[in-house]
């Protein structure tokens, strides 16, 4: 018999604000808000940015702060948040026996040390011996454990003393959706009682973009509405986001409440030269409708924003009938990558909490249906990743 | 209490010896050193100019993705041809791959500075003149697109993982299919650790950790692990496959198990970045959950295939956890480094060194730990100096450490139980 599967904390950072009380009050006004984008500090591009973080409080050690960028920063701190608020933050017993899996990638160049020796090495035919110098002279070595991605990890071990176990998962979307999907049927099977598990993000880098903008799905000059855009409508998100994913048992024996039941972790990769992700996503579907009420839910899409993965989402979607209503999340907070199925995860568990939905995001779009007034107890989560991986999550309400 | 065990019906493997566990089989035991000048790529202004990089795969366009997919696939390919494990053209089970991280490389940035008319070679520059339809600039530099290929060509299961835990990642994906195969999410796994990311900035940041020998005189006697002149590690590449298998499921097929994955255990450091904690803790903490995983004791272990870096800081600290765990057993279990011979394989060396640790008990041979001239009275453990020795070997740990803290140890074994 499969364990009962909470959530137990819940830390987020994202443009809409620092916390969970934060998101959700910036998304009860409805529709967008300017302030959750910046169209100027990287134009023609335009990213969803984290503003003025104040890292001290998670990661006090002024040697800490300065072995991260802000990616990790983004993580250490969503990390503190989620373990305070499920108890566990400085209880060495319980860090002890907690088991830390990341999606997330790494990167962070100095972008200035790379331009230095481009122009250097402009006009010389033989680059190699330069190249070798320059790279001893312009790379730092904090900078390079700042890249690495399992580092992400590492640091969070070393911020928060998190000491049962560490592994990192790397590949984009599918990336955050394995981290959280191993620990659930992890939980589910016994094999572990109390799981760290989330990822980061930043948008406000160039760096990113040179690996992004030549397969064609980034958005540049004027924005159509989110579900309308073009291929090219894939505007990044800076997030950071960490969930305490625990067994119910073990929850209740230390006497913490649930924010929420997570009751399904659905991950899988159709092969989109041969098939669909939308049929992949039809079975997916299938295999957790039987545990759907009949009552209005909610579905937040992690959609990328490149048109024909919108196009062919919104089919899928549609297939949900009358009672789902469907939020694109990617409108306010942009693209999170690795972080935005675990980033809608934590945002289907505050909703499941609340018993209620937000206000559609893009009400030009009929399947974002209002739910004012109804209670939600039920919220699906979809991750189609803008090269590959479809997920799809279920989080309920659970009566603390 | 013991977890079940699981079954290794196939492997295959890749290093700077060559390519094929027999070759590397028979280069390993005869205690031959895979460490070259490295030609690659220049190496003047260096302070490191040897390497373990694997330079006989026939690659178009050379970059660390490409080479860690094609020796993944070569690993893969002699894994499956030894298990038989296929259906349908497709492997009835999930991958997970321990990869390196990768980004474009200097090739490519060159290239984008070319697109640029004008003098301007910032990020910005770049970015405006940067073709839009070179998806092979995008999907070759994604993380999971190595993992996506291979599921692909060998139609594994599900989501592909890709993950890293550093120098333990190898490791980690065995555990990650031993996990799976536990508790019933899958019958099989094809774990499979690969690195192919020798290039000068990855020689470079290595360089500026100091973790690197610089000892370059003669390549081959280089990495010198548990030997009082060890200067660090010697940067290497090469791949490991391995076929596991639910026990009951491999013999209902009537397969050949190669031997059994009895125990795995894991512990995060929370001292320091690139060191551990001065007290073993965490490392020690890691080889116990292993042998308690196993349902097993120190004196049940036979064979110790060490992590065995050669630099100063690792050498000792397993030392001290070895001493720690295996109390007065510590002195008569034999421990050998791999990396002697092979170098550090990064990524894949958790998978690699499991692969050897699975041929150590098919010859009944203990591979040796070369270049130990110069013992350090400090590592009072029997390392298997210089030479191969036959030895009774029924069970068999294999270490991993990563930077970042995260370690990984498993038991490996003939029997099940």
């Amino acid at each position: 018999m499969a364990r009962d599967v909470w959530i137990t904390g819940i830390g987020l950072i994202s443009s809409l604000g620092e916390g969970t009380d934060a998101t959700w009050a910036a998304l009860q006004s409805g529709g967008l808000r300017d302030e959750w984008s910046d169209h100027e500090s990287l134009a023609p591009f335009h990213i969803h940015p984290i503003r003025d973080l104040d890292v001290s409080k998670y990661i006090p050690k002024r040697g800490d702060q300065r072995a991260m960028g802000p990616f990790m920063h983004y993580g250490a701190c969503a990390a503190g948040m989620a373990l305070e608020q499920a108890g566990i933050a400085g209880e060495e017993k319980l860090l002890g026996e907690t088991h830390l899996i990341v999606g997330c990638g790494g990167g962070e160049r100095d972008e200035a040390a790379d331009q230095t020796i481009l122009e250097q090495l402009d006009k010389t035919n033989d680059k190699g011996p330069a190249l070798n110098e320059l790279l001893l002279n312009e790379l730092r070595p904090t900078l390079f454990l700042a890249q690495l991605p399992n580092l992400f990890a590492g640091n969070i071990s070393i911020v928060h003393g998190v000491t049962g176990s560490s592994r990192t998962f790397m590949g984009e979307e599918s990336a955050g959706v394995d981290a959280m999907r191993i620990a659930f049927e992890r939980v589910q099977a016994d094999q572990g009682d109390l799981f760290l598990v989330g990822s980061a993000f930043n948008a406000a880098r160039r760096d990113i973009l040179a690996i992004y903008k030549p397969g064609g799905m980034i958005a540049e000059g004027p924005l159509a509405p989110f579900w309308e855009r073009p291929q090219r409508g894939m505007c990044l998100g800076s997030i950071g986001v960490f969930l305490v994913i625990e067994a119910a048992p073990h929850a209740e024996t230390r006497g913490v409440k649930p924010i929420a039941k997570l009751s399904g972790i659905l991950s899988d990769r159709a092969n989109r030269k041969r098939g669909s992700s939308r049929q992949l996503a039809e079975h997916q579907w299938a295999d957790l409708k039987p545990m759907m009420q009949d009552a209005p839910f909610g579905v937040l899409s992690g959609a990328c924003g490149a048109g024909s993965l919108l196009r062919e989402e919104l089919g899928f979607l549609e297939t949900m009938g009358k009672n789902a209503r469907v939020r694109g999340t990617g409108a306010a907070w942009g693209h999170g990558v690795e972080a935005a199925f675990p980033a809608n995860i934590a945002l289907a568990a505050i909703a499941a909490q609340h018993q209620s939905l937000f206000p559609p995001l893009s009400p030009e779009q009929p399947l974002e249906r209002s739910a004012a007034k109804e209670s939600i107890s039920q919220v699906l989560v979809t991750q189609w990743g803008h090269q590959r991986g479809e997920a799809l999550g279920l989080v309920e309400h659970v009566d603390a | 209490m013991s977890k079940k065990a699981v079954a290794i019906t196939g492997i295959g493997m890749i290093t700077s010896l060559g390519q094929g566990k027999e070759e590397n089989w028979a280069k390993l035991s005869g205690g031959q050193s895979g460490i070259h000048r490295l030609t690659r790529f220049s190496i003047d202004n260096m302070r490191t100019t040897v390497g373990g990089s694997v330079d006989f795969v026939d690659i178009e366009n050379l970059s660390a993705p490409a080479l860690s997919h094609a020796m993944a696939r070569l690993a893969i390919l002699e894994a499956l041809g030894e298990s038989g494990l296929v259906q349908d053209g497709d492997f009835p089970g999930q991958l997970f791959l321990a990869a390196p991280p990768v980004e474009q490389e200097w090739t490519q940035r060159f290239e984008f500075a070319e697109n640029v008319p004008g003098d301007g070679r910032s990020y910005t520059d770049i970015l405006a003149n940067m073709p839009e339809d070179r998806e092979d600039l995008h999907d070759d530099f994604l993380y999971g697109t190595i993992a996506d290929r291979l599921a692909d060509e060998f139609g594994t299961q599900g989501s592909p993982i890709t993950l890293s835990t550093a120098c333990a990642s190898g490791a980690t994906a065995i555990q990650l299919g031993v996990e799976a195969i536990r508790r019933g999410s899958c019958k099989a796994a094809l774990s499979v650790g690969t690195d192919g990311s020798m290039h000068p900035e990855s020689l470079v940041r290595f360089s500026l950790l100091s973790a690197l020998s610089t000892d370059n005189e003669d390549p081959a006697a280089t990495a010198k692990p548990f030997s009082v002149n060890r200067g660090g590690f010697v940067m290497a590449e090469g791949a490991a496959a391995l076929i596991l298998e639910d026990v009951d499921a491999a013999k209902a097929r009537g397969a050949t198990i190669l031997g059994y994955v009895r125990g795995c255990g894991e512990a995060a450091d929370t001292f320091h970045r690139t060191r551990s904690d001065p007290s073993g803790n965490a490392i020690i903490r890691c080889l116990e959950s292993a042998l308690s995983d196993a349902g097993m004791s120190a004196a049940d272990i036979d064979y110790i295939n060490a992590h065995g870096t050669g630099t100063p800081e690792n050498d000792k600290m397993e030392c001290l956890a070895i001493e720690n765990v295996f109390g007065e057993h510590a002195a008569k279990t034999p421990v050998s480094s791999n990396k002697s011979m092979i170098g550090h394989t990064l990524t894949a060396a958790g998978a690699i060194e499991a692969a050897f640790s699975l041929l150590t008990l098919k010859h009944q041979t203990l591979p040796p730990t070369i270049n130990h001239k110069e013992p350090d009275p400090a590592i009072p453990l029997d390392v298997v100096p210089n030479e191969a020795r036959t030895a009774n070997v029924k069970s068999i740990m294999s270490n991993s450490f990563g930077f970042g803290g995260q370690n990984v140890c498993l038991i490996l074994s003939s029997e099940p139980d």
